[in-house]
C-alpha cells in the first residue's frame, strides 16, 4: 500500500463569523479577513508536522492548490512541492494536483515538475488535475475551454517531459516556437501521473484510458463501487485489466491516544459547514460551460437557486458513514480495515488534520498514525492484495505500457450514457 | 421546445440561413427596409413588442447570433473566440441575404457586436444603432460582470422595472411550472452564457481596438441609453458619441439597460421619428410607464 498525509491546510485564524455573515467562503469572500502573521505561523507548523510525516514512515506528502478561499492555504502547489523536495528524505510530493487548464504555460508546470524531481532525486508523483469552475473564476481561465485546455496541456506536459527538444507547439490553446527547457525529469520515462477527482465520470473515464491511478477524494464510501465500475469498464476498453493499483482514496481521518478526544478533534474537518471546498455559488463553482452539457438543466437550476444543493451530512451521520474516521489507533484501524475491503484501493491518503485542530494533536495525530495505524495498514494491504503501482512498477500510463501486454475490448466504456455523476459530484462541492 | 414567445398576432416567420457552414436562425416580419437587431448576451427570448412597433416601419430581422438562441437557436461556431468574429458572421449573413445597407440595432452585448461590423463593414450598414452597447472599457465605472452571479440576477439587473423582468421572463407564459423561471428559459441562458463566455470571458466586455477604428464608420449613427443602466455605464454612451463621426445621443428615462425590452415603444420612436402612441396594443403589461 502507498500511504500519505495529506492536510488543505486551513487558514484556520480568519473570522468565521464573517464568512457566515457574507453567506459564501471563497473566490469573492474579502481577503481583508486574511492576517498574514496567522499565515506565517500556520505555514510553518504545517512545514514541521510535514517533516514528521517524512519521519513516521508515510510513503508519500499529498500536496495541493487553491485560490481565494480559507479553506486551502496552498495557492501555488509548486511552492509547497519544492520546500518539501528539501526538508524530506523520503517521502514521495504527491501533487493532487497541478491545475493545468488554469494557467496559460504548460511549459512552466514541465520547467517546475524537472526542477522539484531532481531536487527531490526523484520523489515526485506529478497529478494533475482540470481544478473547480471556481478556480478559472480566480484565475480569469476561461472555464469553457478547461477542458480542451487541461487535455493540450497534458499533451504537451508529457512530450516535453519524454522528447528531446528543440520541438515546436502549434496548438489550439497553447502555441510555442521553441519548447527545450533545460530542466529534464530525473525519473523515466516520467514521473508518475495521478489524477483525483469527486466523482465526474467524464475525468474518472480520462484516467482510466490514460492509465493514469484515480484518486477518489472523499467519495461516500457506498458510492465508490459505482466509480470503479466506471473506470473498469473505461480499462478494458483500452486494453488492460485495472486492479487496485488503479485506485486512491483520500479519506478524513484523526487518531489520538484519546478516542473521545480524536473525534472531538475531528469535529473540526465540518469547519466549514462540512464544506471542504467552502462555500461558494454555483454558478462559480461549475460556470456555464464548465461542466457536461448532458447536465446543463440541473446546473442551471442550482445556479438559480431553484434546486437547493445538498449540504454536508452531520458528523456523527459521516462518523457511521465512516466519511470520518476519527479515534485511537485501535479503533481507527478497524474502521479503516472497513474502508480498504469495501474500496480496495492501494493508495490511500489520509487527511489528518483540518480546521482549528492544534499544532500539538497535529503532531500527534501525525505520530500516531506512523507508528501504530500505518504498520497495520499495510498488514491489511498485503492480506487483502492491495499492492500499489510503485510496488508492483506498472507502466506509468498506456502511451508507455508495451503494445503486446494491451488487449483492447471493442464494446467502448464511453457508450455508457451521461449519468447522474456529475451532477453528484456539484452536489458534494455544495 | 417551446414555440418562440410572442406579444402580438402580426406576422412573423422563423428563417435559417446557412452560412459558413452554421444556422443562423432570425425571426423575421413586416415591410419596408431592412433593420437587423442583434440581441443581448442573455439572447432574445422571441418576438418581441419591440420588433413588432418595428415592423410597422421595417422588415425586421430579429437574428440569434452564431451560439445564441438554445437548442433551436443559430448554430455554435467551435472556433469562434472573439465578438468580433461573431460579427464577421454577422457580415456573411448579411450578405448571403443580400439585406445591405440595413439598419443595424445592436443591444448590450449585440451592440458591441454591431460596433464591430461597422467598423469592418461600413457599406453594408445605412446606420448604426446602439442601445447600451458593450465594447468600451469605462474609465470610471465598470460593466457589470455576469460570470460573478447567476443568471436571473443578471438579466433581472437589466432592468430597472423587476415587473417588467418577471413579465418576460416568469412562469414561460405556463403557471403550471413549478419555478418562476421556466427549463426553457434556463437552458437557453445557460446556452447563451456559455456562449458569451466561449467569446467574451476576458477581457470583459469591452476591445481595446474598437475605440481608435470607430472614427471610421462614416454612417450616421445613434446611441441610445436607458438612464438607469446599471449594467453599462453612461459614460459609455458618451465615449462611443464621441468616437463615432456622426452620431446623436437619445436618453431614455426611467428605463434600464435593456431599453428594447423594457421601453419598446420609446426606443421604437427614437428609431424611427415618429413619435409612439400614448397605448400601444403590444405592450407588455407593467411594461413602461
Amino acid at each position: 500500500m502507498f500511504l500519505s498525509y495529506f492536510t488543505e491546510q486551513p487558514m484556520s485564524a480568519y473570522p468565521a463569523d464573517e464568512g457566515l455573515k457574507e453567506g459564501f467562503t471563497s473566490v469573492m469572500f474579502s481577503n481583508k479577513h486574511y492576517d498574514p502573521v496567522e499565515g506565517s505561523r500556520l505555514f510553518n507548523e504545517r512545514i514541521e508536522e510535514y517533516k514528521l510525516a517524512d519521519q513516521v514512515g508515510f510513503d508519500g506528502i499529498m500536496v495541493n492548490e487553491h485560490h481565494n478561499a480559507p479553506f486551502c492555504m496552498q495557492a501555488r502547489i509548486t511552492v509547497m512541492s519544492s520546500i518539501l523536495a528539501a526538508i524530506t528524505e523520503n517521502a514521495k510530493i504527491v501533487q493532487l494536483g497541478n491545475p493545468l487548464p488554469t494557467y496559460d504555460s504548460p511549459l512552466m508546470f514541465a520547467e517546475e515538475i524537472a526542477m522539484i524531481d531532481m531536487i527531490s532525486k526523484g520523489r515526485l508523483i506529478s497529478g494533475i488535475v482540470r481544478g473547480a469552475g471556481q478556480e478559472s473564476v480566480c484565475l480569469n481561465a476561461n472555464p469553457a475551454y478547461n477542458r480542451e485546455r487541461f487535455n493540450e496541456a497534458h499533451d504537451l506536459l508529457v512530450k516535453t517531459m519524454t522528447d528531446d527538444g528543440p520541438f515546436s507547439w502549434e496548438g489550439e490553446h497553447f502555441q510555442y516556437r521553441v519548447v527545450n527547457p533545460w530542466a529534464r525529469v530525473l525519473q523515466k520515462p516520467h514521473p508518475r501521473i495521478w489524477v483525483p477527482g469527486v466523482f465526474s465520470a467524464e475525468t474518472i473515464r480520462w484516467a482510466a484510458q490514460h492509465r493514469y491511478p484515480y484518486i477518489s477524494l472523499n467519495t461516500p464510501l457506498h458510492l465508490t463501487g459505482e466509480l470503479w465500475e466506471i473506470y473498469d469498464q473505461a480499462a478494458r476498453a483500452v486494453g488492460y485489466e485495472p486492479g487496485p493499483e488503479n485506485r486512491g482514496y483520500l479519506l478524513r481521518v484523526h487518531v489520538q491516544e484519546d478516542g473521545d478526544k480524536a473525534r472531538e478533534n475531528a469535529r473540526e474537518f465540518m469547519w466549514m459547514q462540512g464544506e471542504f471546498t467552502g462555500i461558494g455559488h454555483p454558478y462559480w463553482v461549475s460556470p456555464s460551460g464548465y461542466g457536461s452539457s448532458a447536465r446543463r438543466l440541473d446546473y442551471a437550476k442550482m445556479a438559480n437557486a431553484e434546486v437547493r444543493g445538498s449540504r454536508a451530512a452531520p458528523f456523527e451521520q459521516q462518523l457511521a458513514a465512516r466519511e470520518i474516521v476519527a479515534g485511537t489507533p485501535d479503533e481507527v484501524i478497524a474502521e479503516l480495515r472497513v474502508v480498504l475491503e469495501t474500496c480496495r484501493p492501494s493508495i490511500l491518503m489520509l487527511w489528518g488534520n483540518d480546521g482549528g485542530v492544534n499544532h500539538d494533536d497535529s503532531l500527534r495525530c501525525i505520530e500516531l498514525m506512523g507508528t501504530e495505524v500505518l504498520p497495520a495498514l499495510r498488514d491489511i494491504g498485503d492480506e487483502l492484495g492491495l499492492h500499489d503501482p510503485i510496488e508492483l512498477d506498472t507502466p506509468v500510463s498506456l502511451a508507455l505500457t508495451p503494445p503486446d501486454e494491451l488487449n483492447p475490448i471493442q464494446e467502448a466504456a464511453d457508450e455508457r450514457p451521461e449519468d447522474t455523476s456529475d451532477s453528484r459530484a456539484l452536489k458534494m462541492f455544495r | 421546445m417551446a414555440e418562440p414567445r410572442r406579444y402580438s398576432v402580426g406576422a412573423m416567420q422563423t428563417v435559417t440561413t446557412t452560412v459558413a457552414g452554421l444556422g443562423m436562425r432570425e425571426f423575421t416580419g413586416g415591410s419596408g427596409d431592412p433593420l437587423v437587431m442583434l440581441h443581448h448576451s442573455f439572447g432574445n427570448p422571441g418576438w418581441m413588442p419591440i420588433h413588432e412597433v418595428l415592423a410597422d416601419h421595417y422588415t425586421v430581422h430579429a437574428l440569434d447570433l452564431p451560439g445564441y438562441g438554445g437548442p433551436e437557436g443559430s448554430d455554435q461556431p467551435d472556433w469562434a473566440r472573439h465578438p468580433r468574429d461573431l460579427a464577421l458572421l454577422v457580415g456573411q449573413w448579411l450578405r448571403a441575404k443580400e439585406l445591405g445597407p440595413v439598419e443595424l440595432v445592436g443591444c448590450g452585448f449585440g451592440g458591441w457586436v454591431a460596433a464591430e461590423l461597422a467598423t469592418m463593414s461600413p457599406e453594408l450598414l445605412a446606420r448604426l444603432v446602439l442601445v447600451g452597447a458593450a465594447g468600451l472599457l469605462p474609465e470610471n465605472g465598470r460593466i457589470y460582470d455576469q460570470f460573478l452571479v447567476s443568471h436571473s440576477n443578471y438579466v433581472e439587473a437589466a432592468f430597472s422595472s423587476t415587473e417588467t423582468f418577471e413579465a418576460i421572463f416568469h412562469r414561460n407564459g405556463d403557471e403550471t411550472e413549478e419555478h418562476p423561471l421556466g427549463d426553457n428559459t434556463l437552458v437557453v441562458w445557460d446556452m447563451n452564457r456559455e456562449m458569451t463566455t466561449r467569446v467574451g470571458w476576458k477581457p470583459y466586455m469591452y476591445n481595446r481596438r474598437l475605440r481608435p477604428l470607430l472614427g471610421g464608420v462614416a454612417v450616421p449613427a445613434l446611441v441610445v441609453w436607458g438612464d438607469n443602466d446599471a449594467v453599462v455605464p453612461m459614460e459609455c454612451a458618451h465615449a462611443y458619441v464621441e468616437a463615432l463621426p456622426d452620431a446623436r445621443l437619445e436618453i431614455v428615462p426611467d428605463c434600464g439597460h435593456a431599453v428594447d425590452l423594457e421601453a419598446p415603444e420609446s426606443l421604437a420612436a427614437i428609431i424611427t421619428g415618429v413619435a409612439a402612441p400614448s397605448e400601444g396594443a403590444s405592450q407588455i403589461t407593467g411594461g413602461e410607464d
